[in-house]
């Protein structure tokens, strides 16, 4: 956790290998207090063909800690993004990296990466029943949150016909 | 206490979903041999209410209150991050003074969720007495927050841009008397926890979490800091004025000069914590500048400016439990896309597994509670229906850490 990296050089490492695969990068820069102290964030779109190979590059260059990974249904496709941090350990270090991938709705399948950084369990096992990824390879498919008698096929973040919108919808209904 | 007889020579007990370390439900499931814990299963969902959903009919500033109301004990680290989030999307500037005035809340904050934190630690192990000293000191401190912020425990003082009261030169000798009664108790505390034969015996070489398992399972605030691993958004990025003050990251080895990452080293990292807190506000007080304390003060054009806003962002704040991060995306519509909130407890559930492992029934409670977790910050949609199942109750396991501590002590 050392070696102090600069968003400009982490997005370079990354060219350099994927090329064209990297759709988009944005270097976002922060300021805050009087001091005006710079904190940085990456945002990456990648294809979802090179999704294991980049997490494989990202640990060669440093151990990421992994936020979270979030989601939105953006109609044909579901978006992940990949919440994580570097540069942890040094005073004004860390950089955030958010990489986006999306999956085609017809085929929302990725891989794991549990076996490279096994603190994903959580949050892919979130994703599974949340949005209705499918997880290639995950240690463990229960749920998580939801409960056991959960309707199948219904996935609270989607915002197409398996949204919850059937579930809540009469809430308030009185019942004769 | 009911037990399952198999051929097996271990034996599943669960444990929850009421009670194992704080009053919250989470649900555990131990595999035992004899009195060690072979295994552990985690289940979760039991206060899971739905909060993201519920921010679909809400605009952004509406949203900061229903953030508040994810947990009690962070009622500012939710609406802070979801703020950063879109202040980070929208360029919003905070002015300089609101930057050392949401120090001042965050902080004080800290102090009450760790003050909180050592006196249920306490009662885990049966030590009662402390449980009263701390809530006693906590009180204080909640009176302090009372005075600044108008609540207790909602404060409702985050704002999109800035903070929604100043700090006026007739408070600072009543937040002076607090931090000074303060500081004078934390000797006291300090004691109680750090020289106290009981509780060394209770605490350390229990509950392990190696600095490799805490890099991998991607663990945050205390519980990972106790294990050795330099991680601490304040210090790692310059957010609010935090990049102005004298700050360090509290591993144990700064008091102790080693790392075991076991309880005691946990008890060590919230306690320096505290102290951290005390100076940071002190320090606050003597740079901070005077101006405004919101970029935008009329609420109505605050949001018509979000209205504009198309992107997404990232919001991370330090919570008194570690690292909490909220991920933002407006569409240019009243509500938010999407709201994804990650409260510290969810990355430091995994955690408890090595941490359990190989542990005593009896430790249970001290060690599950050693990770500070906050259920209804990690669950958020609810719906309970669990297969009944043999259950060892709170009351039980508690009898059995006290048990413990008893017979230590003899």
């Amino acid at each position: 956790m050392s070696k102090k990296l600069s968003p400009e050089e982490i997005v370079k490492y990354f060219k350099d290998e994927f090329k064209t695969k990297i759709k988009s990068t944005q270097i976002r820069k922060k300021v805050a207090g009087l001091k005006k102290k710079e904190s940085y964030s990456i945002w990456m779109k990648i294809d979802k063909s090179i999704f294991k190979p980049f997490i494989k590059r990202l640990c060669d260059l440093q151990f990421p800690h992994l936020a979270v990974t979030s989601g939105n249904d953006l109609g044909k496709t579901i978006e992940l993004i990949y919440h994580f941090t570097l540069g942890y350990g040094t005073r004004f270090g860390e950089i955030v990296l958010n990489v986006s991938v999306e999956l085609p709705k017809s085929k929302p399948e990725i891989e794991t990466i549990c076996d490279y950084i096994p603190g994903a369990l959580v949050t892919e096992r979130e994703k599974q029943e949340m949005l209705g990824v499918k997880i290639i390879g995950i240690p463990d498919t229960r749920r998580l949150f939801l409960p056991d008698d959960f309707p199948k096929g219904v996935y609270p973040w989607r915002r197409d016909e398996t949204g919850p919108e059937k579930m809540y919808k009469n809430l308030h209904e009185v019942k004769k | 206490m009911k037990q399952k007889t198999t051929a097996k020579t271990s034996y599943h007990i669960p444990i929850g979903p009421i009670h194992p370390a704080l009053k919250e439900p989470v649900y555990f499931e131990f595999e035992i041999d004899g009195e060690r814990i072979v295994n552990v299963d985690v289940k979760l969902g039991h206060v899971h209410r739905g909060i993201e959903w519920a921010s679909r009919k809400r605009n952004p500033v509406q949203i900061l209150y229903l953030a508040e109301r994810i947990c009690g004990i962070c009622s500012y680290s939710h609406p802070a991050a979801f703020a950063l989030a879109v202040e980070d999307m929208a360029d919003i500037e905070v002015p300089e003074r609101a930057e050392y005035l949401r120090v001042i809340q965050a902080e004080l904050e800290r102090i009450c969720s760790h003050i909180l934190w050592a006196g249920v630690a306490a009662h885990e192990i049966g030590f009662d007495s402390v449980l009263y000293l701390t809530w006693e000191i906590r009180e204080k401190t909640l009176d302090l927050t009372e005075y600044l912020t108008g609540n207790r425990v909602t404060k409702a003082i985050m704002m999109i841009g800035g903070v929604r009261r100043d700090i006026t030169k007739d408070m600072i000798p009543k937040i002076t008397k607090t931090l000074k009664y303060l500081k004078d108790n934390f000797e006291k505390l300090r004691r109680i926890f750090l020289d106290d034969k009981t509780v060394k015996m209770r605490s350390q070489n229990v509950g392990i979490l190696t600095k490799e398992d805490a890099l991998k399972l991607c663990a945050v605030g205390p519980t990972t800091r106790a294990s050795g691993v330099k991680k601490d958004v304040r210090v790692d990025t310059g957010y609010f004025a935090y990049g102005d003050l004298d700050i360090d990251y509290m591993t144990p080895d700064v008091l102790t000069g080693g790392v075991n990452g076991d309880v005691y080293d946990r008890i060590i990292v919230r306690l320096l914590e505290v102290k951290q807190s005390i100076e940071l506000i002190e320090q606050c007080l003597d740079k901070m500048p005077s101006g405004d304390i919101t970029a935008e003060p009329k609420i109505a054009k605050l949001l018509a400016q979000l209205k504009k806003v198309n992107g997404e962002g990232v919001g991370r704040y330090e919570a008194p439990r570690g690292e909490d991060i909220h991920y933002v995306k407006l569409d240019g519509n009243d509500a938010p896309f999407t709201w994804k909130v990650r409260a510290p407890t969810y990355n430091n559930i995994l955690p408890w597994i090595p941490m359990l492992k190989g542990e005593q029934i009896a430790d249970i409670p001290i060690v599950a509670a050693s990770t500070d977790p906050c259920i209804s910050c990690t669950n958020r949609v609810a719906i309970v229906n669990n297969e009944n199942r043999y259950e060892l109750d709170k009351e039980e396991l508690h009898r059995l850490s006290i048990e413990k501590t008893r017979r230590l002590m003899k």
